[in-house]
Protein backbone atom coordinates (compact mmCIF):
# COMPACT_ATOMS: atom_id res chain seq x y z
CA UNK A 1 0.00 0.00 0.00
CA UNK A 2 1.53 3.45 -0.56
CA UNK A 3 0.69 6.69 1.09
CA UNK A 4 1.53 10.17 0.41
CA UNK A 5 2.98 11.56 3.31
CA UNK A 6 4.38 14.95 3.91
CA UNK A 7 8.63 13.88 2.53
CA UNK A 8 7.51 11.14 0.57
CA UNK A 9 5.33 8.10 -0.49
CA UNK A 10 5.16 5.66 2.30
CA UNK A 11 5.60 2.13 0.96
CA UNK A 12 5.25 -0.26 3.13
CA UNK A 13 5.23 -3.28 0.79
CA UNK A 14 8.84 -2.28 0.76
CA UNK A 15 9.85 -2.02 3.80
CA UNK A 16 8.34 -5.63 4.82
CA UNK A 17 11.23 -6.57 2.50
CA UNK A 18 13.64 -5.86 5.80
CA UNK A 19 12.00 -8.16 8.39
CA UNK A 20 12.57 -11.82 7.51
CA UNK A 21 9.97 -13.01 9.77
CA UNK A 22 7.48 -11.23 7.93
CA UNK A 23 7.61 -13.86 5.26
CA UNK A 24 7.20 -16.59 7.23
CA UNK A 25 3.66 -19.28 7.41
CA UNK A 26 1.83 -19.86 10.44
CA UNK A 27 0.00 -22.46 10.36
CA UNK A 28 0.35 -23.04 6.96
CA UNK A 29 -1.36 -19.37 6.01
CA UNK A 30 0.99 -15.96 5.40
CA UNK A 31 1.89 -14.86 8.74
CA UNK A 32 -0.32 -11.55 9.61
CA UNK A 33 1.37 -10.37 12.55
CA UNK A 34 -0.56 -7.67 14.70
CA UNK A 35 0.49 -8.47 17.85
CA UNK A 36 3.86 -5.86 17.65
CA UNK A 37 2.66 -4.25 20.88
CA UNK A 38 3.98 -7.23 22.97
CA UNK A 39 6.99 -7.32 21.03
CA UNK A 40 7.92 -5.82 17.46
CA UNK A 41 9.44 -7.81 14.35
CA UNK A 42 13.26 -6.87 13.36
CA UNK A 43 14.55 -5.16 10.38
CA UNK A 44 17.74 -7.33 8.85
CA UNK A 45 19.43 -3.87 9.61
CA UNK A 46 19.11 -4.56 13.16
CA UNK A 47 19.68 -8.46 12.86
CA UNK A 48 23.07 -7.60 10.88
CA UNK A 49 23.89 -5.07 13.55
CA UNK A 50 23.66 -7.87 16.26
CA UNK A 51 25.56 -10.45 14.43
CA UNK A 52 28.20 -8.19 13.20
CA UNK A 53 28.65 -7.52 17.00
CA UNK A 54 29.27 -10.73 17.92
CA UNK A 55 31.22 -11.79 14.91
CA UNK A 56 33.49 -9.18 14.92
CA UNK A 57 33.32 -6.63 17.89
CA UNK A 58 32.98 -8.85 20.63
CA UNK A 59 34.93 -7.67 24.00
CA UNK A 60 34.01 -6.62 27.30
CA UNK A 61 33.65 -2.67 27.43
CA UNK A 62 35.07 -0.22 29.86
CA UNK A 63 37.94 -2.27 31.01
CA UNK A 64 40.57 -3.71 28.65
CA UNK A 65 43.30 -1.69 27.14
CA UNK A 66 43.14 -3.80 24.06
CA UNK A 67 42.04 -2.46 20.77
CA UNK A 68 38.66 -4.77 20.72
CA UNK A 69 38.13 -3.57 23.74
CA UNK A 70 38.53 0.03 23.32
CA UNK A 71 36.35 0.08 19.70
CA UNK A 72 33.49 -1.61 21.36
CA UNK A 73 33.60 0.93 23.85
CA UNK A 74 33.48 3.84 21.88
CA UNK A 75 30.59 1.65 19.41
CA UNK A 76 28.47 1.30 22.88
CA UNK A 77 28.70 4.68 23.96
CA UNK A 78 27.94 5.95 19.98
CA UNK A 79 24.68 3.44 20.56
CA UNK A 80 23.85 6.04 24.04
CA UNK A 81 24.40 8.88 21.95
CA UNK A 82 22.66 7.94 19.89
CA UNK A 83 19.25 7.20 22.26
CA UNK A 84 20.12 10.74 23.42
CA UNK A 85 19.59 12.48 20.03
CA UNK A 86 16.67 10.71 19.55
CA UNK A 87 14.44 11.41 22.85
CA UNK A 88 16.56 14.66 22.72
CA UNK A 89 18.20 14.24 25.84
CA UNK A 90 20.49 17.20 27.49
CA UNK A 91 23.60 14.65 27.93
CA UNK A 92 24.04 11.04 27.15
CA UNK A 93 24.86 10.33 30.41
CA UNK A 94 21.15 10.43 31.20
CA UNK A 95 20.85 7.70 29.02
CA UNK A 96 21.08 4.64 31.29
CA UNK A 97 21.03 1.22 29.81
CA UNK A 98 18.83 -1.35 31.39
CA UNK A 99 17.05 -4.67 30.36
CA UNK A 100 14.11 -3.19 29.68
CA UNK A 101 10.59 -1.04 30.60
CA UNK A 102 10.64 -3.33 33.24
CA UNK A 103 14.04 -2.79 35.15
CA UNK A 104 13.82 0.65 34.21
CA UNK A 105 10.67 1.25 36.78
CA UNK A 106 12.16 -0.84 39.19
CA UNK A 107 15.29 1.26 39.17
CA UNK A 108 13.69 4.22 40.05
CA UNK A 109 11.09 3.24 42.46
CA UNK A 110 13.85 1.12 44.32
CA UNK A 111 16.57 3.77 44.49
CA UNK A 112 13.82 6.87 44.46
CA UNK A 113 11.76 5.03 47.06
CA UNK A 114 15.11 4.00 48.98
CA UNK A 115 15.70 7.83 49.46
CA UNK A 116 12.84 10.12 49.09
CA UNK A 117 9.50 7.96 50.50
CA UNK A 118 8.31 7.78 54.05
CA UNK A 119 5.53 6.29 55.94
CA UNK A 120 2.00 8.32 54.44
CA UNK A 121 3.84 10.14 51.43
CA UNK A 122 1.77 9.52 47.98
CA UNK A 123 2.33 7.81 44.93
CA UNK A 124 0.71 8.72 42.06
CA UNK A 125 -0.16 6.14 39.49
CA UNK A 126 -2.97 5.38 37.05
CA UNK A 127 -6.02 3.04 36.16
CA UNK A 128 -4.72 2.43 33.00
CA UNK A 129 -1.15 1.48 34.39
CA UNK A 130 0.40 -1.83 32.60
CA UNK A 131 1.44 -4.13 35.54
CA UNK A 132 5.27 -3.40 35.38
CA UNK A 133 3.94 0.58 36.40
CA UNK A 134 1.66 -1.04 39.52
CA UNK A 135 3.93 -3.14 41.47
CA UNK A 136 6.93 -1.72 41.96
CA UNK A 137 5.35 1.07 43.34
CA UNK A 138 2.58 -1.05 45.67
CA UNK A 139 5.64 -3.32 47.00
CA UNK A 140 7.73 0.23 47.68
CA UNK A 141 4.31 1.83 49.18
CA UNK A 142 3.96 -1.71 51.70
CA UNK A 143 7.19 -1.78 52.30
CA UNK A 144 7.37 2.66 53.52
CA UNK A 145 3.89 2.66 54.77
CA UNK A 146 3.15 4.84 51.65
CA UNK A 147 -0.09 4.73 49.97
CA UNK A 148 -1.06 4.53 45.93
CA UNK A 149 -2.96 6.92 44.76
CA UNK A 150 -4.90 6.03 41.18
CA UNK A 151 -5.92 8.37 38.92
CA UNK A 152 -9.12 6.85 37.19
CA UNK A 153 -10.01 7.12 33.73
CA UNK A 154 -13.42 7.65 31.74
CA UNK A 155 -15.80 5.57 29.77
CA UNK A 156 -13.46 6.53 26.51
CA UNK A 157 -10.52 5.14 28.09
CA UNK A 158 -8.98 8.55 29.23
CA UNK A 159 -7.45 9.82 32.55
CA UNK A 160 -9.22 12.10 34.13
CA UNK A 161 -7.20 15.11 34.63
CA UNK A 162 -9.49 16.55 36.58
CA UNK A 163 -9.40 14.18 39.38
CA UNK A 164 -5.91 14.03 38.37
CA UNK A 165 -5.53 17.69 39.86
CA UNK A 166 -7.19 17.10 43.32
CA UNK A 167 -5.13 13.86 44.00
CA UNK A 168 -1.96 16.02 43.42
CA UNK A 169 -1.19 17.29 46.92
CA UNK A 170 1.61 18.05 49.20
CA UNK A 171 2.05 14.49 50.22
CA UNK A 172 2.58 13.74 46.75
CA UNK A 173 6.27 12.20 45.69
CA UNK A 174 6.23 11.43 42.70
CA UNK A 175 3.99 10.61 39.48
CA UNK A 176 3.58 7.38 37.83
CA UNK A 177 1.85 7.18 34.33
CA UNK A 178 2.16 5.66 30.64
CA UNK A 179 2.51 7.72 27.52
CA UNK A 180 0.37 5.10 25.41
CA UNK A 181 -1.88 2.62 27.16
CA UNK A 182 -0.73 -0.91 25.91
CA UNK A 183 -4.54 -1.71 26.08
CA UNK A 184 -6.74 0.99 25.25
CA UNK A 185 -4.47 2.86 22.61
CA UNK A 186 -4.85 6.15 24.74
CA UNK A 187 -2.31 8.83 24.38
CA UNK A 188 -2.34 10.58 27.55
CA UNK A 189 -1.92 14.65 27.73
CA UNK A 190 2.00 13.84 29.41
CA UNK A 191 3.08 17.31 29.16
CA UNK A 192 -0.09 18.64 30.78
CA UNK A 193 0.39 15.96 33.36
CA UNK A 194 4.31 16.59 34.20
CA UNK A 195 3.45 20.26 34.11
CA UNK A 196 0.99 19.99 36.73
CA UNK A 197 3.46 17.76 39.28
CA UNK A 198 6.12 20.08 38.76
CA UNK A 199 3.95 23.16 39.53
CA UNK A 200 4.23 21.36 43.34
CA UNK A 201 7.98 20.24 42.35
CA UNK A 202 7.12 16.55 41.99
CA UNK A 203 9.03 14.58 39.93
CA UNK A 204 7.23 12.52 36.79
CA UNK A 205 8.09 8.86 35.50
CA UNK A 206 6.47 8.01 32.45
CA UNK A 207 6.18 4.53 30.97
CA UNK A 208 6.91 5.06 27.36
CA UNK A 209 7.31 1.63 26.32
CA UNK A 210 4.65 1.98 23.85
CA UNK A 211 4.93 5.38 22.60
CA UNK A 212 8.69 5.31 21.57
CA UNK A 213 7.65 3.10 18.68
CA UNK A 214 4.77 5.15 17.67
CA UNK A 215 5.81 8.75 17.49
CA UNK A 216 8.61 11.32 17.85
CA UNK A 217 9.39 11.84 22.36
CA UNK A 218 10.95 14.94 23.25
CA UNK A 219 12.31 14.63 26.16
CA UNK A 220 13.13 18.27 27.24
CA UNK A 221 9.92 19.15 25.58
CA UNK A 222 8.48 16.98 27.96
CA UNK A 223 10.51 17.93 30.60
CA UNK A 224 9.94 14.32 32.18
CA UNK A 225 12.08 13.48 35.27
CA UNK A 226 12.15 10.24 34.40
CA UNK A 227 11.38 8.63 31.25
CA UNK A 228 11.64 4.18 30.38
CA UNK A 229 10.82 2.48 27.33
CA UNK A 230 12.00 -1.47 26.13
CA UNK A 231 14.23 -2.20 23.07
CA UNK A 232 12.35 -5.04 21.89
CA UNK A 233 9.17 -3.05 20.84
CA UNK A 234 11.09 -0.21 18.89
CA UNK A 235 12.49 -2.97 16.70
CA UNK A 236 14.98 -4.13 18.57
CA UNK A 237 16.49 -7.02 20.70
CA UNK A 238 14.81 -8.17 23.64
CA UNK A 239 16.77 -8.11 26.82
CA UNK A 240 17.46 -3.88 26.60
CA UNK A 241 15.91 -0.92 27.54
CA UNK A 242 16.57 2.64 28.68
CA UNK A 243 15.97 4.22 31.41
CA UNK A 244 16.42 8.38 30.98
CA UNK A 245 16.74 10.42 33.94
CA UNK A 246 17.33 14.35 34.73
CA UNK A 247 20.82 14.02 35.99
CA UNK A 248 19.82 16.02 39.09
CA UNK A 249 17.70 13.09 40.15
CA UNK A 250 19.82 10.58 38.85
CA UNK A 251 22.90 12.31 41.01
CA UNK A 252 20.80 12.21 43.92
CA UNK A 253 19.14 8.76 44.24
CA UNK A 254 21.32 5.27 44.98
CA UNK A 255 22.29 2.67 42.86
CA UNK A 256 19.90 0.01 42.31
CA UNK A 257 22.51 -2.84 41.80
CA UNK A 258 25.91 -2.91 42.67
CA UNK A 259 28.82 -4.62 41.57
CA UNK A 260 31.86 -4.43 39.60
CA UNK A 261 31.79 -1.38 36.40
CA UNK A 262 30.38 1.02 38.72
CA UNK A 263 33.02 1.60 41.55
CA UNK A 264 35.63 4.42 41.58
CA UNK A 265 37.33 3.34 44.80
CA UNK A 266 36.71 -0.21 47.09
CA UNK A 267 37.75 -0.31 50.39
CA UNK A 268 36.40 -2.70 52.70
CA UNK A 269 35.18 0.22 54.70
CA UNK A 270 33.28 2.07 51.67
CA UNK A 271 33.22 2.17 48.45
CA UNK A 272 32.72 5.35 45.99
CA UNK A 273 30.67 5.01 42.78
CA UNK A 274 31.71 5.97 39.80
CA UNK A 275 29.87 9.06 37.54
CA UNK A 276 26.59 8.78 35.32
CA UNK A 277 25.90 6.59 33.88
CA UNK A 278 27.98 3.66 35.14
CA UNK A 279 26.74 3.99 38.87
CA UNK A 280 23.52 2.31 37.46
CA UNK A 281 25.09 -0.01 34.90
CA UNK A 282 26.82 -2.33 37.45
CA UNK A 283 27.87 -5.68 35.74
CA UNK A 284 28.46 -6.70 32.23
CA UNK A 285 25.65 -5.05 29.76
CA UNK A 286 23.82 -6.62 27.13
CA UNK A 287 26.43 -4.53 24.76
CA UNK A 288 24.66 -6.88 21.85
CA UNK A 289 21.27 -5.56 23.07
CA UNK A 290 22.41 -1.99 23.02
CA UNK A 291 24.56 -2.13 19.73
CA UNK A 292 20.78 -3.57 18.21
CA UNK A 293 18.98 -1.14 19.61
CA UNK A 294 20.93 1.70 18.27
CA UNK A 295 20.74 0.01 14.77
CA UNK A 296 17.30 0.15 15.52
CA UNK A 297 16.53 3.43 16.09
CA UNK A 298 18.75 4.38 13.42
CA UNK A 299 16.42 2.47 11.01
CA UNK A 300 13.05 4.08 12.66
CA UNK A 301 14.70 7.79 11.89
CA UNK A 302 15.40 6.54 8.45
CA UNK A 303 11.83 6.22 7.39
CA UNK A 304 11.01 8.71 9.34
CA UNK A 305 8.58 8.92 12.55
CA UNK A 306 6.08 11.81 11.13
CA UNK A 307 6.18 9.50 7.91
CA UNK A 308 5.19 6.27 10.37
CA UNK A 309 3.18 7.90 12.30
CA UNK A 310 1.13 9.45 9.33
CA UNK A 311 0.60 5.91 7.64
CA UNK A 312 -0.31 4.12 10.94
CA UNK A 313 -2.82 6.93 11.67
CA UNK A 314 -4.22 6.36 8.62
CA UNK A 315 -4.38 2.01 9.52
CA UNK A 316 -5.68 2.78 12.82
CA UNK A 317 -8.19 4.80 11.21
CA UNK A 318 -8.98 2.20 8.61
CA UNK A 319 -8.91 -0.79 10.62
CA UNK A 320 -11.79 1.02 13.13
CA UNK A 321 -14.02 1.50 10.42
CA UNK A 322 -13.77 -1.84 9.09
CA UNK A 323 -13.91 -3.32 12.32
CA UNK A 324 -16.94 -1.73 13.78
CA UNK A 325 -18.70 -3.09 10.47
CA UNK A 326 -18.83 -6.28 12.09
CA UNK A 327 -21.52 -7.49 13.97
CA UNK A 328 -21.67 -7.20 17.82
CA UNK A 329 -17.94 -5.79 18.09
CA UNK A 330 -17.40 -3.37 20.20
CA UNK A 331 -13.93 -1.05 20.57
CA UNK A 332 -12.71 -0.89 23.84
CA UNK A 333 -10.87 2.71 24.29
CA UNK A 334 -11.98 5.43 21.88
CA UNK A 335 -9.83 7.95 23.08
CA UNK A 336 -9.55 11.12 20.77
CA UNK A 337 -5.99 11.04 20.67
CA UNK A 338 -5.05 7.22 20.16
CA UNK A 339 -1.94 5.19 19.02
CA UNK A 340 -2.65 2.39 16.11
CA UNK A 341 -3.51 0.00 19.18
CA UNK A 342 -7.15 -1.59 19.24
CA UNK A 343 -9.07 -3.71 21.98
CA UNK A 344 -12.25 -5.30 21.28
CA UNK A 345 -15.04 -7.77 22.67
CA UNK A 346 -17.74 -9.89 20.65
CA UNK A 347 -20.91 -10.20 21.87
CA UNK A 348 -21.39 -14.12 22.60
CA UNK A 349 -17.54 -15.46 21.95
CA UNK A 350 -15.02 -15.14 24.24
CA UNK A 351 -11.66 -13.35 23.31
CA UNK A 352 -9.37 -16.52 23.80
CA UNK A 353 -11.37 -18.38 21.39
CA UNK A 354 -11.40 -15.83 18.68
CA UNK A 355 -7.83 -15.68 19.45
CA UNK A 356 -7.30 -19.48 18.79
CA UNK A 357 -9.25 -19.41 15.60
CA UNK A 358 -7.29 -16.79 14.45
CA UNK A 359 -4.12 -18.29 15.19
CA UNK A 360 -5.20 -20.86 13.04
CA UNK A 361 -5.50 -19.08 9.94
CA UNK A 362 -2.17 -17.64 10.27
CA UNK A 363 -3.04 -14.20 11.82
CA UNK A 364 -1.07 -12.75 15.50
CA UNK A 365 -3.26 -11.22 17.84
CA UNK A 366 -3.19 -10.91 21.60
CA UNK A 367 -6.15 -11.74 23.81
CA UNK A 368 -6.42 -11.77 27.94
CA UNK A 369 -6.12 -8.89 30.13
CA UNK A 370 -2.70 -7.62 28.92
CA UNK A 371 -1.18 -6.92 31.59
CA UNK A 372 -3.73 -4.32 32.82
CA UNK A 373 -6.27 -6.52 35.24
CA UNK A 374 -7.19 -3.42 37.22
CA UNK A 375 -8.31 -1.36 33.66
CA UNK A 376 -10.02 -5.16 32.86
CA UNK A 377 -11.82 -4.38 36.19
CA UNK A 378 -12.46 -1.22 35.06
CA UNK A 379 -14.70 -2.10 31.83
CA UNK A 380 -16.12 -5.33 33.82
CA UNK A 381 -15.00 -7.67 31.38
CA UNK A 382 -12.18 -10.37 31.47
CA UNK A 383 -9.91 -9.68 28.67
CA UNK A 384 -9.98 -7.96 25.17
CA UNK A 385 -8.50 -9.35 21.83
CA UNK A 386 -6.24 -6.54 20.78
CA UNK A 387 -4.63 -5.96 17.40
CA UNK A 388 -1.70 -3.52 17.34
CA UNK A 389 -0.79 -1.97 14.24
CA UNK A 390 3.09 -0.85 13.04
CA UNK A 391 4.47 0.75 9.41
CA UNK A 392 4.95 -2.74 8.25
CA UNK A 393 1.39 -3.50 8.38
CA UNK A 394 -0.99 -3.38 5.65
CA UNK A 395 -4.73 -2.44 5.18
CA UNK A 396 -4.92 -5.63 2.89
CA UNK A 397 -4.08 -7.39 6.36
CA UNK A 398 -6.34 -5.70 8.06
CA UNK A 399 -9.03 -7.12 5.45
CA UNK A 400 -7.57 -10.70 6.22
CA UNK A 401 -8.32 -9.86 9.70
CA UNK A 402 -11.88 -9.09 9.11
CA UNK A 403 -12.12 -11.82 7.54
CA UNK A 404 -10.61 -14.04 9.84
CA UNK A 405 -12.44 -12.65 12.93
CA UNK A 406 -16.35 -13.15 10.69
CA UNK A 407 -15.28 -16.73 10.18
CA UNK A 408 -14.45 -17.16 14.21
CA UNK A 409 -17.68 -15.97 14.82
CA UNK A 410 -19.69 -17.92 12.38
CA UNK A 411 -17.40 -21.22 14.24
CA UNK A 412 -18.02 -19.97 17.62
CA UNK A 413 -21.41 -18.83 17.80
CA UNK B 1 -14.70 -48.87 28.75
CA UNK B 2 -10.47 -48.09 29.86
CA UNK B 3 -8.71 -44.82 29.52
CA UNK B 4 -6.30 -46.46 26.86
CA UNK B 5 -9.68 -47.40 24.78
CA UNK B 6 -11.38 -43.96 24.97
CA UNK B 7 -8.01 -42.73 24.14
CA UNK B 8 -7.97 -44.31 21.31
CA UNK B 9 -11.37 -43.75 19.96
CA UNK B 10 -10.91 -40.34 20.33
CA UNK B 11 -7.40 -40.43 18.09
CA UNK B 12 -9.48 -42.23 15.60
CA UNK B 13 -12.68 -39.84 15.40
CA UNK B 14 -10.07 -36.70 15.15
CA UNK B 15 -7.84 -38.74 12.64
CA UNK B 16 -10.78 -38.37 10.00
CA UNK B 17 -10.47 -34.59 9.63
CA UNK B 18 -6.50 -35.21 8.78
CA UNK B 19 -5.12 -31.33 8.25
CA UNK B 20 -8.78 -29.68 8.07
CA UNK B 21 -8.00 -27.41 11.10
CA UNK B 22 -11.98 -26.21 10.59
CA UNK B 23 -13.30 -29.49 10.61
CA UNK B 24 -11.48 -30.20 13.94
CA UNK B 25 -12.08 -27.25 15.96
CA UNK B 26 -15.64 -27.53 14.17
CA UNK B 27 -15.47 -30.94 16.44
CA UNK B 28 -14.16 -29.28 19.08
CA UNK B 29 -16.62 -26.61 19.36
CA UNK B 30 -19.42 -29.48 19.15
CA UNK B 31 -18.27 -31.44 22.02
CA UNK B 32 -17.85 -28.54 24.61
CA UNK B 33 -21.52 -27.72 23.58
CA UNK B 34 -22.16 -31.14 24.92
CA UNK B 35 -20.06 -31.12 28.05
CA UNK B 36 -21.75 -32.24 31.05
CA UNK B 37 -21.88 -29.71 32.92
CA UNK B 38 -21.12 -28.72 36.54
CA UNK B 39 -23.89 -28.40 39.08
CA UNK B 40 -24.59 -24.42 39.38
CA UNK B 41 -24.16 -24.53 43.32
CA UNK B 42 -20.56 -26.24 42.57
CA UNK B 43 -19.56 -23.24 40.34
CA UNK B 44 -17.68 -21.48 43.37
CA UNK B 45 -13.97 -19.98 43.40
CA UNK B 46 -12.63 -22.93 44.68
CA UNK B 47 -13.28 -25.31 41.85
CA UNK B 48 -12.33 -22.63 39.83
CA UNK B 49 -8.43 -23.86 37.84
CA UNK B 50 -5.61 -21.01 37.91
CA UNK B 51 -3.68 -20.57 35.34
CA UNK B 52 -6.27 -20.04 32.78
CA UNK B 53 -7.06 -17.18 30.37
CA UNK B 54 -10.53 -18.43 30.25
CA UNK B 55 -12.17 -19.45 33.37
CA UNK B 56 -12.97 -23.34 33.75
CA UNK B 57 -14.45 -24.68 36.79
CA UNK B 58 -14.43 -28.27 37.77
CA UNK B 59 -15.97 -30.47 40.09
CA UNK B 60 -15.57 -34.57 41.13
CA UNK B 61 -17.39 -36.75 42.74
CA UNK B 62 -17.20 -40.33 43.64
CA UNK B 63 -20.02 -42.72 42.65
CA UNK B 64 -19.53 -46.31 42.91
CA UNK B 65 -15.60 -45.80 43.42
CA UNK B 66 -15.58 -44.23 40.02
CA UNK B 67 -14.87 -40.98 39.86
CA UNK B 68 -17.51 -38.61 38.27
CA UNK B 69 -15.79 -35.12 36.68
CA UNK B 70 -18.53 -32.13 35.71
CA UNK B 71 -17.12 -28.63 34.31
CA UNK B 72 -17.70 -25.38 32.65
CA UNK B 73 -15.96 -22.64 30.79
CA UNK B 74 -16.98 -19.55 29.66
CA UNK B 75 -14.81 -19.97 26.20
CA UNK B 76 -16.45 -23.07 23.82
CA UNK B 77 -12.82 -24.44 22.47
CA UNK B 78 -11.68 -24.49 26.54
CA UNK B 79 -14.88 -26.22 27.08
CA UNK B 80 -14.11 -28.58 24.22
CA UNK B 81 -11.04 -29.50 25.86
CA UNK B 82 -12.28 -30.14 29.10
CA UNK B 83 -15.20 -32.43 27.84
CA UNK B 84 -12.50 -34.76 26.00
CA UNK B 85 -10.58 -35.16 29.39
CA UNK B 86 -14.01 -35.67 31.04
CA UNK B 87 -14.77 -38.20 27.97
CA UNK B 88 -11.39 -40.44 29.10
CA UNK B 89 -11.52 -39.73 32.67
CA UNK B 90 -14.78 -39.67 34.01
CA UNK B 91 -15.60 -43.08 35.59
CA UNK B 92 -12.92 -44.67 35.99
CA UNK B 93 -10.89 -45.30 39.23
CA UNK B 94 -8.70 -43.10 41.32
CA UNK B 95 -5.92 -45.13 40.56
CA UNK B 96 -6.42 -45.59 36.83
CA UNK B 97 -6.75 -41.79 36.65
CA UNK B 98 -2.88 -40.99 38.59
CA UNK B 99 -1.46 -43.46 35.95
CA UNK B 100 -2.91 -42.12 33.44
CA UNK B 101 -0.41 -40.80 30.53
CA UNK B 102 -1.88 -38.09 28.35
CA UNK B 103 0.23 -38.69 25.47
CA UNK B 104 -3.06 -39.01 23.03
CA UNK B 105 -3.34 -35.14 23.19
CA UNK B 106 -0.27 -35.33 21.29
CA UNK B 107 -2.10 -37.71 18.73
CA UNK B 108 -5.12 -36.19 18.04
CA UNK B 109 -3.22 -32.77 16.87
CA UNK B 110 -4.18 -30.39 19.96
CA UNK B 111 -1.01 -30.45 21.27
CA UNK B 112 -0.49 -26.66 20.79
CA UNK B 113 -2.73 -26.76 23.85
CA UNK B 114 -0.22 -28.66 26.19
CA UNK B 115 2.64 -25.95 26.34
CA UNK B 116 2.35 -25.62 29.43
CA UNK B 117 2.45 -21.30 29.02
CA UNK B 118 -0.74 -22.09 26.69
CA UNK B 119 -3.30 -19.42 28.03
CA UNK B 120 -6.18 -21.68 28.15
CA UNK B 121 -4.20 -24.12 30.76
CA UNK B 122 -4.66 -27.66 29.39
CA UNK B 123 -1.83 -29.17 31.46
CA UNK B 124 -3.73 -26.95 34.80
CA UNK B 125 -6.68 -29.14 34.09
CA UNK B 126 -4.68 -32.41 34.00
CA UNK B 127 -2.89 -31.02 36.85
CA UNK B 128 -6.33 -30.90 38.64
CA UNK B 129 -7.82 -33.84 37.81
CA UNK B 130 -5.18 -35.78 39.25
CA UNK B 131 -4.97 -33.64 42.18
CA UNK B 132 -9.17 -34.84 42.30
CA UNK B 133 -8.17 -38.45 41.91
CA UNK B 134 -5.06 -38.27 44.47
CA UNK B 135 -7.24 -36.80 47.21
CA UNK B 136 -10.67 -39.24 46.22
CA UNK B 137 -8.07 -42.21 46.77
CA UNK B 138 -6.71 -41.20 50.14
CA UNK B 139 -10.60 -40.84 51.65
CA UNK B 140 -11.28 -43.95 50.20
CA UNK B 141 -8.54 -45.31 51.77
CA UNK B 142 -8.42 -43.69 55.08
C1 LIG C 1 2.84 0.20 28.71
C2 LIG C 1 3.84 -0.88 29.04
N1 LIG C 1 4.63 -0.74 30.11
C3 LIG C 1 5.54 -1.67 30.43
C4 LIG C 1 5.70 -2.81 29.69
C5 LIG C 1 6.72 -3.82 30.11
O1 LIG C 1 7.74 -3.88 29.17
P1 LIG C 1 8.88 -4.97 29.26
O2 LIG C 1 8.20 -6.29 29.42
O3 LIG C 1 9.60 -4.86 27.97
O4 LIG C 1 9.72 -4.63 30.44
C6 LIG C 1 4.88 -3.02 28.58
C7 LIG C 1 4.99 -4.26 27.80
O5 LIG C 1 4.03 -4.89 27.44
C8 LIG C 1 3.93 -2.02 28.24
O6 LIG C 1 3.13 -2.18 27.19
Amino acid sequence: METITKNNIFNSQKLRQDFPILSKKANGKPLVYLDSGATAQKPKQVIDAISNYYQSQNANIHRGVHQLSQEITIAYENARATIQKHLNAAVSHEIIFTSGTTESINLVANSFGKKYINASDEIIISEMEHHSNIVPWQVLCEEKGAVLKVIPINENGELRIDEYKKLLCSKTRIVAVTHVSNTLGTINPVKEIIALAHEKSIPVLIDGAQAVPHMKVDIQALDADFYCFSGHKVFGPTGVGILYGKEKWLNKIPPYKVGGGIIKTVTFEKTEYADLPLKFEAGTPHIGGGIGLAAAIDYVNEIGLENIGAYEHELLEYATLKLLAIEGLRIIGTAKEKASVISFVIEEVHPLDVGTILDKQGIAVRTGHHCTQPLMEHFGLPGTIRVSLVFYNTKEEIDVLVNGIQKAIKMLR
Amino acid sequence: MRIAEIENELIEEFELFGDDWEGKYEHLIDLGKHLPLIDKQHKTDDRLIKGCQSRVWLHSELYDEKVVFTADSDAIITKGIVAILIRVFSGQTPEEIMQADLIFIDDIGLKEHLSPTRANGLVSMIKQIKMYAIALNLSQNS
